[in-house]
């Protein structure tokens, strides 16, 4: 499961420590460093410890808001030529047996760079 | 054994023709033969679907009380052409809106239009004794126009080159997005499908053949432009009636960054009428083969990095330099497929008979890159020979000095060998100053991602870094990365001064 993780105030080891006292490993999808809105990023944990591993981020004075959605995706617009494909960091597109475009929006860490590629303007972010 | 065409469309009026698709021929005449293909199928579909920028539409919008000769007109803000009499006009896909997005363009009022959506169109005219209106405004559906007449003058390559980027940033192109160092391959076209690809000698396509254009029975007026077919690279000029297009076979679209084009799906039927057909028409995906080239140069002849087949393109991922890279495509395989399975059933419950060529296409033409008269402007002509430089192991107050004394704010900075290593800046010397940590040499606040030009490379590339990467000056280098020159944003200027290197 994809948390977002918001650091507000000044960047204290929060991930590290929540790795170091329960063992569990976390992967670090993107990460954002910004002088007004501080620092944020998008982790995946693994489901069964998704609870824990959010109430101790935010004990140690994180936000911490569960990723439901990947990219956005309108069928309606789409026409199935694959431009997003390559673009992706993470693999989240591809063409089924009749050419057909597949997007497994579990794997989307919402970088965006699908949505600029897209000539038919198909894919969104959320929100 | 030869088939007529007569005999062929005599099947087609009994609904007793065997039509297949393009991407099935290989296989029927790997299990009949040539001969048995031959007797077997009477009809190959093709088809193919992608961004097709050289289209457009002719309208005629019937006359105004009191009568108007439009001079300059727009729709939905896109400029159409104001140079034909009186209503009529022609409406170009890339051309954008002068109000709205730049994702807005004549791609867009095409598809607006048949999608059933109203269109307000403006006009100007300096009025005229017969036209004496100046101006007009009102809204337009597709029904109210007298035609809408789709006449695109560069549609259906033949194939086209797969494109990588091998410089160090994104590029955003009518290709699509390149990554930067190779991160991926883009390109466009359906292979096995495409019409050309399976009549190369244009035996069979020519002017007056019936085809699928935009999901509407149109026909190939003929060459299209750029038609190049002793490169492989052939084009076709195509029409059809907007009134009987639909959203299936036409999309607008928005490359980023480059403008909006219009995607459109094309398909033509070819009659099986001998053995040279057959084995035309047998054409795969290995068969039909590219160049993957440089987009990274921004050049007319952009260098080819690996030839590569439409099997390889479609198979997701092509190997460059003994790396994995991803593919993506720009057109689309799937509606080319329903193209050529649409055209299968027009064919099949008889709405469209075939014809044979009323003129034939020049399957040997060249075509020619463009004549250019006046000089392009090099580097060369503007830059500024005297350059200040320093060295990377000298103090920073030095190189605030020599800012001063130059009156400039960038300093190419060389190392021993006297070749650029990077450039600092009034503000790098302002930042050093401020905080001074132990930063007192040029090497530690320089800049060593340099952008450079070279003497003899075109004004508007040049003009173009310094815009692309925000910055105000290029060190210019030869060839051995010596610092020879350097010019300065403002140094464009000069081309604008009379009496001086204007073109």
């Amino acid at each position: 499961m994809k948390l977002l993780v918001r650091l507000i105030h000044d960047s204290k080891p929060v991930i590290a420590q929540v790795v170091k006292e329960t063992g569990i490993l976390i992967n670090v999808d993107r990460a954002r460093s910004d002088a007004h809105e501080g620092e944020e990023a998008l982790v995946d944990v693994p489901d069964e410890s998704c609870l824990l591993v959010s109430e101790l981020m935010q004990k140690f004075g994180a936000e911490v808001s569960v990723l439901e959605e990947g990219i956005r995706h309108d069928e309606d617009e789409c026409v199935d030529c694959g431009a997003c494909i390559s673009v992706c960091p993470k693999n989240v597109f591809y063409f089924d047996e009749d050419w057909k475009l597949v997007v497994d929006t579990k794997k989307c860490i919402l970088c965006g760079r699908c949505v600029v590629s897209c000539p038919h303007s198909a894919l969104s972010m959320s929100d | 054994m030869e088939k007529s065409i007569d005999e062929i469309n005599r099947r087609i009026r009994e609904g007793s023709a065997r039509v297949v698709t393009a991407d099935e021929m290989p296989d029927i005449v790997g299990e009949l033969g040539e001969e048995g293909a031959l007797k077997e199928v009477d009809v190959v579909t093709t088809g193919t679907f992608g961004a097709m920028c050289s289209s457009g539409a002719f309208l005629n919008f019937g006359h105004a009380e009191p009568p108007i000769k439009m001079e300059r007109l727009w729709l939905n803000d896109v400029e159409a052409y104001g140079g034909l009499a009186a209503v009529d006009t022609y409406i170009g896909a890339t051309n954008k809106s002068v109000t709205r997005m730049e994702s807005y363009g004549g791609a867009h009022v095409i598809e607006d239009f048949i999608s059933g959506k109203s269109i307000e169109l403006r006009a100007q005219s300096s009025g005229s004794d017969c036209y004496p209106r100046r101006t007009i405004t009102t809204e337009l559906l597709l029904e109210d126009l007298n035609q809408a007449i789709m006449v695109n003058p560069r549609n259906a390559y033949q194939r086209y080159d797969a494109a990588i980027n091998t410089s160090d940033d994104t590029l955003y192109t009518y290709m699509g997005t390149l990554l930067p160092h190779g991160g991926n391959v883009s390109f466009s076209g359906a292979g096995t499908l495409n019409p050309i690809c399976n009549d190369p000698n244009l035996r069979l396509i020519g002017s007056g053949v019936p085809i699928l254009l935009g999901g509407a029975p149109g026909m190939v007026i003929g060459e299209g432009t750029q038609h190049s077919s002793a490169g492989n690279f052939a084009t076709l000029m195509t029409t059809a009636d907007m009134n009987e297009m639909n959203r299936d076979f036409l999309r607008a679209a928005y490359m980023h960054r480059y403008g909006p084009t219009l995607y459109l799906g094309v398909g033509i039927p070819l009659p099986v009428l001998d053995i040279e057909v057959v084995r035309r028409t047998a054409v795969r995906d290995e068969d039909i083969v590219v160049n993957i080239r440089d987009y990274g140069v921004p050049s007319r002849s952009r260098p080819v990095i690996r030839p590569i087949s439409y099997a390889e393109l479609k198979s997701g991922n092509v190997e460059i330099n003994g790396d994995e890279v991803r593919v993506s495509s720009l057109s689309s395989y799937r509606k080319a497929r329903q193209v050529a399975q649409t055209l299968k059933s027009w064919v099949e419950e008889g709405h469209m008979t075939l014809s044979l060529p009323t003129r034939m296409i020049d399957p040997s033409k060249q075509a020619k890159p463009m004549r250019e008269t006046r000089k392009v402007i090099l580097v060369q002509e503007i830059m500024q020979r005297r350059v200040m430089t320093i060295k990377e192991d000298q103090d920073i107050t030095e190189a605030a000095r020599k800012l001063l004394k130059g009156e400039t704010n960038h300093l190419p900075v060389l190392n021993e060998h006297g070749q650029l290593t990077g450039v600092v800046t009034t503000f790098d010397v302002t930042k050093a100053v401020a905080r001074p940590d132990r930063k007192v040499r040029v090497q530690d606040v320089m800049t060593r991602n340099v952008i450079t030009t070279m003497a003899d490379e075109p004004i508007d590339i040049a003009a173009h870094k310094l815009d692309h990467y925000r910055i105000s000056a290029l060190p210019v280098v030869d060839a051995k990365n010596q610092c020879i020159a350097i010019l300065h944003a403002s140094d464009l200027g000069k081309l604008f001064k009379s009496g001086g290197n204007q073109p």
